[in-house]
């Protein structure tokens, strides 16, 4: 009796999560799908022009942002994690494991407020000085969000590494593999699913974040190839824009959180899809 | 279709009927709505005012000058917020002004430019002069700094410099005047623009048309950013609202306001 109790409290509870994720899905569609329908999908996705007090709503510029974004910071902070990762699993001493892991995991404690701060004050005008342009650009955002997204690459991927059973590596080693092949030719391997949800992960926390966002990406309506050129997101354009929007703009705003919501379900699918596939 | 617009139509007179019938007990609560520059001044106002009458519940909202204006001829609203110049058919409304406040050009301390055109502004904000040097600055590609959508100082500066020009795709966009002054004070070849009275001494206002922004030249109106927040009544104001327009110019109201940087009227 008691058992079953607890079963169906545990339920619910479940549920609750489940159901505010269906509330949140609900809310964002019912406000936001009626002015994609008024403007049109193929508008609102493909249109360059936003000026939403006009009547204009167009959000490629930032679709095509949030990707160059999205992909940067995970070529740069995925390569960076992973080396990382290689490290602490199979060549570092112990001793620097046991300091070097628990600073990592600091670095997901950092608010991304003060990530952007350090952004604006240090980044900005380095890549300024440095490489010319406005400095506020897709590169000052993906480092950023690269180094935001280190812990949980790092963090997920490790602890797939070491569950790797530990015969494996051994029989690796007792053939006469270098540790280098065993890690990059079997242990790799072997963690691959758990390595790939890493990134998905990540890739998950660089296309929601708003906040470091805004602060050194730009913010202009822009579509470029340089990654020099500031950029706008879909999550920065709702935060944005938020504070003042009345009436349609802030039924756009809603709407560009409905294509965010379809492109993170895309990514993720694509991303589950070829995990499967693959193993 | 039509039968469903008068069917909305008649619930809205009803509701706005019953926000007039509400209005003449002892009325606590007060509706101002309109220009979105003027709101966080509203707001700050309100906050002072509530302070002061405990009870009284004051709502602030939105919408622009425009829908200010209409929810005030309407009756929606106690109050309108107005940061435009009232049309010459918008003569039913009697209009106060709260305080005076200009959009100033802003540059980094080192830029040589001292002043420019109205026609260059719009041309330096829609992308058309791309270089300090074509306005006998340094070589150095200008880094344009605009507010974002919704934002009232942009609307204002839309108004008076853009007209019908868009601005540049380029141009970085900012959520705050605060945010624009920071990328200006660190950036030798940035342009913004922001409230007069937020202006530092780490950022350079320039001249327009060859008038400095400063509070006389806005007072007397010859600098061309200059612009007024009013507030609006439409006939006989309730006696709440009449005491909040009193309390908005006296010396209280007055000095918070300058403290946010605008210029008194009183």
């Amino acid at each position: 009796m008691k058992e079953r109790l607890i079963e169906k409290g545990l339920l619910i509870v479940a549920l609750s999560a489940l159901g505010s994720l269906l509330l949140i899905a609900v809310f964002i569609f019912a406000e936001g799908m009626p002015l994609i329908v008024k403007t049109g999908f193929k508008e609102f996705i493909a249109s360059t022009r936003w000026a939403p007090t006009k009547g204009s709503f167009g959000i490629l510029p930032m679709i095509i942002g949030s990707l160059q974004v999205t992909l940067l910071s995970l070529i740069l902070g995925g390569s960076l994690g992973l080396a990382c990762t290689m490290f602490l699993a199979e060549f570092a001493p112990r001793w620097a494991v046991r300091i070097l892991k628990p600073l990592i995991e600091l670095l997901a404690g950092i608010p991304s407020v003060v990530y952007g701060f350090i952004g604006v004050v240090v980044l900005v005008p380095w890549i300024r000085n440095t490489f010319g342009g406005p400095g506020f650009s897709i590169l000052a955002a993906s480092i950023i969000l690269g180094i935001m997204i280190l812990p949980t690459v790092i963090a997920i991927s490790l602890d797939a590494l070491n569950t790797v059973p530990l015969t494996y590596k051994e029989g690796s080693l007792a053939l006469g593999a270098t540790r280098w092949q065993t890690l990059y030719r079997l242990l790799f391997p072997a963690a691959r699913s758990g390595i790939i949800a890493s990134l998905i992960l990540a890739m998950g926390r660089a296309i929601g974040e708003t906040m470091a966002v805004i602060m050194v990406a730009g913010n202009a309506l822009l579509i470029s190839a340089s990654p020099l050129a500031p950029v706008r997101t879909l999550t920065s354009n709702i935060a944005l824009e938020m504070g003042y929007a009345a009436g349609d703009h802030q039924r756009a705003l809603f709407a560009t959180g409905v294509v965010l919501f379809i492109i993170i379900a895309i990514l993720n699918t694509i991303a589950l899809l070829t995990m499967r596939k693959k193993r | 279709m039509l039968t469903h617009l008068a069917r909305i139509l008649t619930l809205f007179h009803s509701i706005a009927l019953l926000f007039a019938g509400c209005r003449h007990s002892t009325q606590t609560t007060l509706t101002i709505a309109g220009s979105t520059s003027v709101q966080p001044f509203a707001e700050l106002l309100a906050e002072l005012y509530s302070q002061m009458h405990p009870g009284v519940e004051i709502n602030v909202q939105g919408g622009g000058s425009t829908a200010g204006i209409r929810a005030v001829q309407n009756h929606i609203c106690d109050i309108g917020m107005c940061s435009r110049h009232l049309n010459p058919e918008e003569n039913n409304i009697t209009a106060i002004t709260i305080a005076l406040d200009g959009i100033a050009l802003i540059v980094h301390r080192s830029n040589p430019v001292e002043n420019i055109t109205l026609e260059q502004a719009k041309a330096i904000f829609s992308g058309k002069i791309r270089n300090w040097q074509e306005l006998g600055g340094e070589n150095r590609t200008i880094t344009v700094i605009t507010r974002e959508e919704g934002s009232g100082t942009r609307a204002s500066f839309e108004e008076k410099v853009m007209g019908e020009g868009h601005f540049a795709p380029d141009a970085l966009v900012q959520d705050s005047n605060g945010a624009v002054r920071e990328i200006v004070a660190n950036d030798p070849a940035a342009i913004g623009y922001i409230s007069f009275g937020l202006i530092d001494e780490r950022v350079k206002p320039l001249a327009l048309n060859s008038i400095i922004p400063s509070e006389k030249t806005i007072k007397d109106h010859t600098y061309p950013l200059a612009r007024q927040f009013l507030f609006l009544t439409c006939g006989e104001p309730t006696p709440l609202a009449r005491s909040f327009l009193d309390f908005a110019l006296s010396p209280k109201a007055q000095g918070a306001l300058a403290e946010e940087g605008l210029i008194r009227v009183k």
